[in-house]
């Protein structure tokens, strides 16, 4: 359930709704990260819902000490109004047995909203890739029927490459089996993007392949895919990194080393 | 998880799940399925009083609530504040899970107890295990019960000094230390230093500190880091400064001698010395 911050409570219509699918790596939570923490985009509400494992914790986004003392929970919508761009970051895993509950209320959220579009940023486990998905880019994208008829366009003119759809039965020829998708290690991408195709949301799904460890340079090359699309940030191919690391991405891999060590 | 060097470390996987495709459940599945949720809610049992007043629409005065979660915030509480004397026990609350194997003595509940002179203090010791599944259940639930008005919530808990990070290396004589965390209502200055990023806090603790931020209850953590795995007096000594407001609600027992805390550590330093 969505509960405001602010008041008045803020008004999505017509705004661009990016999320992270918990995937391998965190690759999507990173990517929406650093679009939060480089835009500057101010806290509009939580997400409240008992399908999320309870966390909590101080700013992540903190510049300096006077922000630094505020308390940030697992799933909470951050907006840009003058970019027309809203963000759900999620920050815990969803409960196993929870999971088509919170589709359904992503869902029925992003429909009550009036987005006029979501974009997924999500991921995919790299071992599990076919002959075909091994060759090239490991970026690929999903778009429901009704973004497509929007979107055709300029998803052609990127010249993206489209998930591929793979035999259910590897290796055996069965004229009564479908290509279906598969997205292994991707949490609720694939139920997430099937859900809107039903329920005809414009949605599209931006995912990488790629392997659990450090999964940093991961998320900036899946953020600079959004923003060949988005344009969030001008041109920042000429200028290579341009996006603000936030200050909850220290010490990822753990404290401080003992100094008696050398 | 094997590392490089080959050592298997029990390290919690970030790689996710499938989404599992909607397998065909046969009714007998989607039975027992249902069971099991209904067998793993969050059961309260309150005093016939309270729950004839809760009935009739008059939810629980109480002006302080506090929560004690793991053993040394529990066995502190216990030493600080005797709740023989001057509490009633007005309710508790019940989880079944997979850890909680027969495990029904009072002791293993999470007992509400309120003071006699002054009904309007709350306290709660929450020693047992409560799954993920469940801890926003048991919030909603024991919140719900709660006048929210002029509430303040204060929740003492436990955390091994391991999982805190830091850019400087933690020398050992430095735990157990306190770090807080409030929700925006909160309006006093915590007793001690805020918890920094990129540390979290997870559990009970940060149920309740979800529900009240979103709820707008004013509410502080007391989140003790202590690098002894059992309770031990040293670290529940530590929680001590966070009970100093507390001190002009309720008479606290000041000095508990330290026969009293002595008392409180016995069963883990049996178990523990295997050489001896």
């Amino acid at each position: 359930m969505f509960i405001s911050s602010q008041n008045p409570p803020p008004s999505f219509k017509d705004f661009t709704l990016v999320l992270p699918a918990v995937a391998v790596g965190n690759v999507g939570q990173l990517a929406v990260d650093l679009i939060v923490s480089t835009l500057n985009m101010s806290r509009a509400g939580y997400i409240h819902t008992d399908c999320l494992i309870p966390m909590t914790g101080n700013n992540p986004y903190a510049t300096c000490k006077k922000d630094a003392e505020e308390l940030h929970t697992p799933a909470e919508v951050y907006t840009a109004a003058e970019l027309k761009m809203a963000v759900l970051q999620i920050r815990a895993p969803i409960i196993q047995t929870k999971l088509k509950k919170f589709r359904q209320l992503l869902v029925s959220w992003i429909k009550a909203s009036g987005f006029s579009r979501t974009v997924v940023l999500s991921s995919s486990h790299a071992y599990q890739r076919d002959d075909q998905q091994l060759k090239g880019t490991p970026l690929r994208y999903l778009v429901t029927p009704s973004l497509l008829k929007v979107s055709a366009v300029a998803l052609e003119e990127l010249g993206w490459r489209e998930m591929e759809r793979v035999p259910a039965f590897p290796g055996l020829t069965d004229a009564n089996t479908d290509p279906r998708l598969y997205v292994p290690g991707g949490g609720i991408t694939k139920g997430l993007y099937e859900d809107s195709c039903a329920e005809d949301l414009p949605l599209a799904v931006l995912l990488l392949f790629c392997s659990e460890g450090d999964n940093i340079p991961d998320a900036f090359t899946l953020v600079n895919h959004l923003n060949d699309w988005l344009h969030l940030l001008d041109t920042p191919s000429q200028k290579p990194n341009k996006w603000k690391i936030p200050t909850s991405w220290s010490l990822l891999f753990g404290s401080g080393i003992p100094p008696a060590l050398f | 998880m094997a590392t490089f060097f080959g050592e298997v470390l029990s390290v919690y996987s970030r790689a996710v799940e499938e989404d599992d495709e909607e397998l065909d459940e046969n009714e007998e599945d989607e039975e027992i399925h249902r069971e099991l949720e209904e067998k793993r809610e969050v059961h309260l049992h309150w005093s016939p009083e309270v729950t004839e007043s809760l009935k009739s629409g008059n939810k629980l005065q109480c002006s302080d609530f506090i929560l004690a979660v793991g053993d040394n915030a529990a066995r502190f509480l216990s030493v600080y504040i005797p709740t023989s004397e001057n509490w009633d026990a007005v309710g508790h609350a019940s989880v079944w899970n997979e850890r909680s194997r027969a495990v029904t003595s009072e002791e293993s509940a999470c007992v509400f107890h309120r003071h006699k002179n002054n009904p309007s203090v709350l306290i709660c010791r929450a020693t047992c295990y409560i799954a993920e599944d469940q801890l926003f259940q048991w919030t909603e639930k024991v919140f719900d019960c709660l006048q929210h008005r002029q509430l303040n919530v204060t929740v003492l808990s436990d955390s091994s000094v391991a999982e805190y990070k830091t850019a400087d290396y933690l020398c050992s004589s430095s735990a157990p230390f306190l770090r807080s965390l409030h929700t925006a209502a909160y309006r006093d200055r915590p007793v001690c230093q805020s918890l920094e990023q990129p540390n979290i806090i997870t559990g009970l603790p940060a149920a309740v500190l979800n529900h009240c931020e979103v709820h707008s209850i004013a509410t502080v953590v007391y989140q003790c880091y202590s690098d002894v795995t059992g309770p031990d007096s040293v670290t529940m000594e530590t929680f001590k400064p966070a009970l100093t407001k507390l001190g002009k609600l309720i008479q606290l027992d000041p000095s508990p001698s330290t026969d009293v805390l002595r008392k409180f550590v016995r069963a883990t330093n049996i178990q523990s010395n295997l050489y001896i």
